[in-house]
């Protein structure tokens, strides 16, 4: 039903009337048509991703979740370009995903907090503005205040191995958000953490997300997770990937976590899983 | 002992002297039966030319003397541990610095052509394995010849270094730097290309993420991941360094360092005198070792690495 609204929103980009077409792209933080991507492997080519479509506008927070091997890691590092498309078309910001890139367009968090080491927690997150050749002065404060944000505040000097999984985490999240980026690419942050802390840092990042107003593309395996934050959820199935269904949140913002144990939001949980059971006996 | 230790005030010293004597016991138990091995083979190998001599002598000599005679030859086969040390303790401590007999003085010229080569050494191994990170051309061209360079004994290369660089006017220090510099940039190189390629995908991903520059990437992820794989090789190097340096002074007609002295004491049977070069060529080779292993402790601490 989402793939209706985004060949409206492609249709409406085409025609001549400049002024809709412009307010059209400036709304759209990712356009993706007819993307496929094939790794050729040593004995078979593996269809990663095969024709998928699909717009993101700005501001939105959007979950792609299923089963592994749907290929929504790939799509994510497609969007990130981390990875090149065989065929089809991608615009990020109005540009292409390499562009994007070199504009430092996007903030990516990775599975894993992928922390160097050999930094203090401080010099983590001040690792992108160093990139960017900010001034010291800057980096110190804007790492600050983004370490406050995710309640780091006076872990600044420690290392990463004297923090928990969450809090490594929560480094890398800081890490991405320092730069300022205005559209955030989450690739499972929270899968390899206890269910307790993920609660917690699922509270945080949708009350970050209502603060900053951030376009957010989250992957997720877990149904709850992707209920809870998103305002829409994109359903992918594996071999080849490709998305069977793009499901509106009908849950209103400003969410919090005993949200999950009302009828609606079981009912938006339900839809999925269907969706998702779907794709595996479409797969069957 | 125990009575020693209960007497003590804090039960802390006793843990400190069991601690003590649980470290420092093996070792000195080697070194005892190094020691009397030495001895007796001192006495085994020493004896027939001291029987020979009291044959000549035609006078009857006993057990006692025989072992006596053994261990105070001037020039011995196998020179008695006592017979080393009093020789090391007299050129290092009671001969001028200044003077060619000191040992201090030769170990002075051997030293500084082992640093001057190790940091030779040093600067070519990281810019050579910096270059085959970065091209893979270089990586294909480049590091067969390395290894190449490595089979061909340091023996026979020493001898053309001095001569090839004596003709073009450098002598003394920088001949036997530069052949110290060949044996000990391989351990650098071949451990700074693991080094420099050890970051794991998602950290290079997270560099491309920020669009970094490859600058960006070797000195904010590459060198950091590499400071260990650095040091392990570092120590490797500046053993082998001395090596080099040791042998650089064979070929360059045995002025001063510690391979000059090893060269005349074989020239003139001065057996003791090897003994303590020799001695002195370990004191200095664990010395240096124990200085980069310092150097790496320091390097740790400030990047924020346990204990």
């Amino acid at each position: 039903m989402s793939t209706i609204d985004a060949g409206a929103a492609l249709a409406s980009q085409g025609t001549p009337a400049a002024s809709s077409a412009r307010s059209a792209a400036e709304s759209t933080a990712i356009e993706i048509r007819g993307l496929s991507l094939t790794f050729q492997s040593a004995d078979t080519p593996v269809v990663a991703l095969d024709d998928i479509n699909l717009s993101i506008r700005r501001g939105e927070f959007v979950s792609f979740i299923g089963p592994s091997g749907c290929g929504k890691t790939t799509l994510l590092r497609v969007i990130a370009d981390l990875e090149t498309p065989s065929a089809g078309s991608i615009a990020v910001n109005g540009v292409s995903p390499e562009s994007a890139r070199v504009n430092r367009a996007y903030g990516y968090v990775f599975q894993a907090p992928a922390l160097y080491a050999w930094r203090s927690v401080m010099r983590n997150v001040m690792l992108p503005l160093e990139i960017i050749g900010m001034a010291a002065t800057e980096r110190k404060t804007r790492a600050a205040s983004y370490l406050s944000m995710v309640g780091l505040t006076g872990f600044e000097r420690k290392f990463p191995w004297q923090l928990s999984g969450g809090m490594q985490q929560r480094v890398s999240i800081a890490r991405a958000l320092a730069f300022e980026p205005e559209l955030l690419l989450m690739d499972e942050p929270f899968g390899a953490l206890d269910e307790i802390t993920r609660d917690h840092l699922n509270d945080q990042l949708l009350r970050l997300y209502e603060q900053t107003g951030k376009t957010v593309v989250f992957v997720t395996h877990s149904i709850s997770e992707a209920v809870f934050l998103s305002n829409r959820i994109v359903v992918m199935s594996p071999r080849p990937g490709r998305i069977l269904e793009i499901i509106d949140n009908v849950l209103p913002a400003g969410r919090r976590l005993d949200i999950r144990e009302t009828t609606r939001f079981l009912e938006v949980a339900h839809r999925v899983r269907q969706a998702l059971r779907a794709g595996h006996s479409y797969e069957d | 002992m125990r009575t020693d230790a209960a007497a003590l005030p804090a039960g802390l010293r006793a843990g400190a002297a069991a601690d003590f004597v649980h470290r420092i016991g093996p070792v000195a138990v080697i070194v005892a039966v190094v020691i009397v091995v030495w001895y007796a083979a001192a006495v085994w190998l020493n004896a027939p030319q001291v029987i020979d001599r009291f044959k000549s002598d035609e006078k009857p000599w006993t057990a006692r003397e025989l072992i006596d005679a053994t261990w105070s030859m001037e020039r011995p086969v196998l020179p008695a541990p006592h017979q080393i040390a009093q020789n090391f303790y007299e050129t290092v401590f009671q001969t001028s610095i200044e003077s060619k007999r000191s040992l201090v003085y030769h170990a002075g010229v051997t030293v500084s052509a082992t640093l001057l080569g190790f940091v030779f050494g040093t600067v070519l191994g990281i810019l050579l394995a910096v270059g085959i990170v970065h091209s893979p051309v270089l990586d294909r061209s480049l590091l067969p010849w390395i290894i190449a360079s490595q089979t061909v004994p340091i023996l026979a290369i020493a001898p053309m270094v001095v001569v090839v660089l004596g003709s073009i006017g450098f002598v003394g220090l920088f001949p036997k730097a530069v052949i110290s510099m060949y044996l000990c940039f391989f351990p650098v190189t071949i451990g700074m290309v693991k080094g420099l390629r050890s970051p794991d995908p998602l950290q290079l991903d997270l560099m491309r993420t920020y669009s970094a520059s490859s600058a960006q990437v070797l000195w904010k992820l590459r060198w950091p991941a590499a400071i260990d794989f650095l040091f392990a090789s570092l120590k490797v190097a500046i053993a082998t360094s001395l090596v080099g340096a040791i042998v650089g002074e064979l070929p360059t007609g045995a002025q001063a360092g510690l391979g000059a002295r090893l060269l005349s004491g074989s020239y003139y049977g001065q057996t003791i005198q090897i003994w303590s070069a020799l001695i002195m060529a370990s004191i200095i080779g664990v010395a240096l070792v124990a200085l980069v292993g310092l150097l790496e402790h320091l390097v740790a601490r400030r990047m924020g690495r346990p204990g």
